[in-house]
């Protein structure tokens, strides 16, 4: 059985000057959270991007693969592209204030999506607005359709958008770090929906977030992603439990474990930030912050299989991993 | 032990304008909240938006005035303290490095500002202090000529950092310093922040959403909802016991790195907070689990914790 989504080699250049995403092979199984983690700026949005057909003008984007539900997504129109965003496939952003128009009230934006898409009534529409925004936990939904987005709470107006991303019932939903912008106690909340959403309508979820507490609880996959590459994947309790890269390992000593924490002990951190990867780079983009890189780092990187359906790329073999101090 | 903040009954209300003809809602931003800080150790709050945090970060560096109530800091009344003196002594460290530094002008410029604006200094001394706090930081003595653009996140926060320190202050407000940061970059700061309060003998007030990141630097914290303090204690006894039911709430809602366990029911419902709007009695009882009828009509007061500190709360 083929993936929901398979993308081989996706490629995206910025006016042939910056590599944003460098060759990366992903899938997305029907029914399942992937997670794309990594820190900013290291191509997770533009690839959310990319399989959406939402790539600003000037991007160059290229693939071995891209299907979705068994269609070739690389040869289909702006007109076919368009036609599955929002029915088959949908989005949902950081910031929800930004991605609904404020010049409408949400029963309007929510209708139009439904309306465009398939040939039902406004009415209908509207009803199946209703319906939704109760599946999502909005209180007196009714009320809600004659209000404008500046009127709705941040948790409000992002459960908003997962309403509307669903109105036409998707295979998968891209959502691009959903929670970010929102409470802890909200970002709980908005994350126990959509894990019900999953189990309920067998919702595909591709997860982008920069956060390994979201991921440890969510994800059923984790892809790794470090300027443009996927450096690691795995399912995410070996993920957890045995990381490989050098990258993956820093990310996790980074993050402060509430009831863990050694206060006057430092945390963990990732020297450096991410560098900026100019078409023709060759070798280990994270030689430059990596404590175990040597000359070999230069050239081309082997993948390296540590398990069942766990990879990562990086000189070291995963017996010179587990020599190493633990991360 | 000396106390370094020392804030009485502080309260500050608004007035928001509800609509064109509708007349204007009071909102009270932060309500009788006292608490001190002894010199040399850290205060972390927390609480969702719309608490009353950054409210309160505003009220203690002087650029808000309050309704009622004050501070004292450093044994000098706030209110009595002209720009130059509170400059001094207090200085912020705010959220987003892309917004609070000047875009215009050269990061040695940004950092020499607080020594220009007292008038007291030479030209070769502010030259030799901005230098020297920012390789303090971290800063290469290169990145001084440079403009906020053509930094990174991580290095516009630690420019915000020597800004807030030349002047040597005894006392730092941080606002949510790390929000706005990876958390590779997030944990550089924190660790930078740590060692800065060793070596220079600094208070700090960490104002945080984040619980983990609270409890990394803070030795004591306390819980804010809408308005007030409902919960203040030793961090450790805090993490360990919490005691008022919003501040377990908080504690839940922290997502650790521990695969399998799933995403938990904090138990708040859907209703939110509403600062114009506050419900009578015990003020977090339309979220609360445990709530009983004496919650709907009577407010708790303050009572001594169990292991220290102060809760606020009829069933704690």
């Amino acid at each position: 059985m083929s993936a929901l989504l398979e993308i081989d080699d996706l490629a995206v250049s910025f006016s042939g000057r910056t590599a944003a995403v460098r060759g990366i092979s992903l899938q997305v199984e029907k029914g399942e959270t992937h997670c794309l983690v990594g820190e900013s700026g290291c191509g997770k949005s533009v690839t959310a991007l990319a399989v959406m057909g939402l790539l600003a003008r000037g991007a160059h984007r290229s693939a071995t693969r891209m299907s979705f539900a068994g269609q070739d997504l690389l040869s289909l129109s702006d007109r076919g592209m368009a036609h599955l965003r929002g029915n088959r496939m949908s989005m949902i952003f950081q910031e929800p204030m930004t991605s609904l128009n404020p010049a409408f009230t949400v029963g309007s934006q929510m209708a139009e999506v439904m309306t465009r898409h398939r040939r039902v009534s406004r009415a209908a529409a509207l009803e199946r607005a209703v319906e939704l925004m109760g599946r999502v936990g909005i209180t007196a939904p009714g009320m809600r359709l004659g209000q404008f987005p500046h009127q709705l709470s941040g948790g409000l107006r992002q459960r908003v958008m997962i309403a509307m991303a669903l109105m036409c019932d998707p295979q998968l939903l891209v959502a691009d770090e959903p929670t970010t912008a929102l409470d802890v106690t909200v970002q709980a909340q908005i994350l126990r929906l959509l894990a019900s959403l999953k189990r309920e309508f067998g919702l595909a979820i591709l997860l982008i977030t920069h956060d390994l507490g979201i991921v440890a609880r969510v994800a059923d996959r984790v892809s790794v992603m470090y300027a443009g590459e996927v450096v690691e994947r795995a399912p995410t309790a070996e993920l957890f439990r045995s990381p490989q890269h050098p990258y993956t390992r820093g990310l996790l000593s980074c993050v402060p474990v509430p009831g863990k924490i050694q206060r006057d002990r430092p945390l963990g951190s990732i020297p450096g930030v991410v560098p900026t990867i100019a078409p023709g780079f060759a070798g280990c983009a994270f030689r430059s912050r990596c404590a175990y890189a040597d000359a070999s780092c230069e050239y081309e990187i082997p993948r390296r299989s540590a398990g069942a359906a766990h990879d990562y790329l990086c000189r070291l073999a995963p017996r010179e991993v587990a020599a190493l101090q633990p991360a | 032990m000396s106390i370094a903040i020392e804030v009485t009954n502080l309260r500050r209300e608004f007035a928001i304008g509800a609509g064109l003809f509708a007349p204007p809602r009071r909102v009270i931003a932060v309500d009788d909240v006292s608490f001190s800080v002894p010199t040399g150790s850290v205060l972390g709050i927390v609480g969702e938006s719309g608490c009353g945090k950054s409210t309160l970060a505003r009220l203690i560096l002087g650029l808000l005035r309050p309704t009622s109530g004050g501070a004292v800091v450093d044994g000098k009344r706030l209110a009595d303290l002209d720009r130059k003196a509170r400059a001094q002594l207090i200085q912020p460290v705010f959220q987003d490095p892309f917004a609070s530094l000047n875009p215009r002008r050269r990061i040695n410029d940004i950092v020499a500002l607080p020594l220009v604006a007292q008038g007291t200094f030479s030209r070769r001394e502010i030259e030799r202090r901005v230098a020297r706090i920012l390789e303090r930081v971290g800063l290469a003595p290169e990145m001084g000529e440079r403009m906020p653009a053509q930094l990174s996140g991580g290095q516009r926060q630690r420019v915000a950092i020597a800004r807030a320190l030349v002047l040597e202050p005894r006392i730092v407000i941080c606002d949510e310093p790390t929000s706005a940061l990876d958390v590779s970059v997030q944990a550089q700061i924190l660790n930078l922040l740590g060692d800065l309060r060793r070596d220079l003998k600094l208070t700090y007030l960490f104002i945080s959403h984040n619980l983990a990141v609270v409890e990394h630097l803070a030795s004591e914290v306390a819980v804010m909802y809408l308005g007030r303090i409902v919960e203040r204690s030793e961090t450790d006894a805090l993490f360990r016991n919490p005691r008022h039911p919003y501040t377990r709430a908080l504690l839940d809602s922290v997502l650790t790195p521990e695969p399998g366990r799933g995403v938990p029911d904090v138990g708040l419902g859907d209703t939110m907070p509403d600062p114009a709007n506050i419900p009578p009695g015990c003020r977090f009882h339309p979220r609360c689990r445990i709530a009983v009828e004496r919650c709907r009509t009577e407010p708790p007061v303050a009572m001594v914790r169990q292991g220290g500190g102060m809760v606020e709360c009829h069933l704690a």
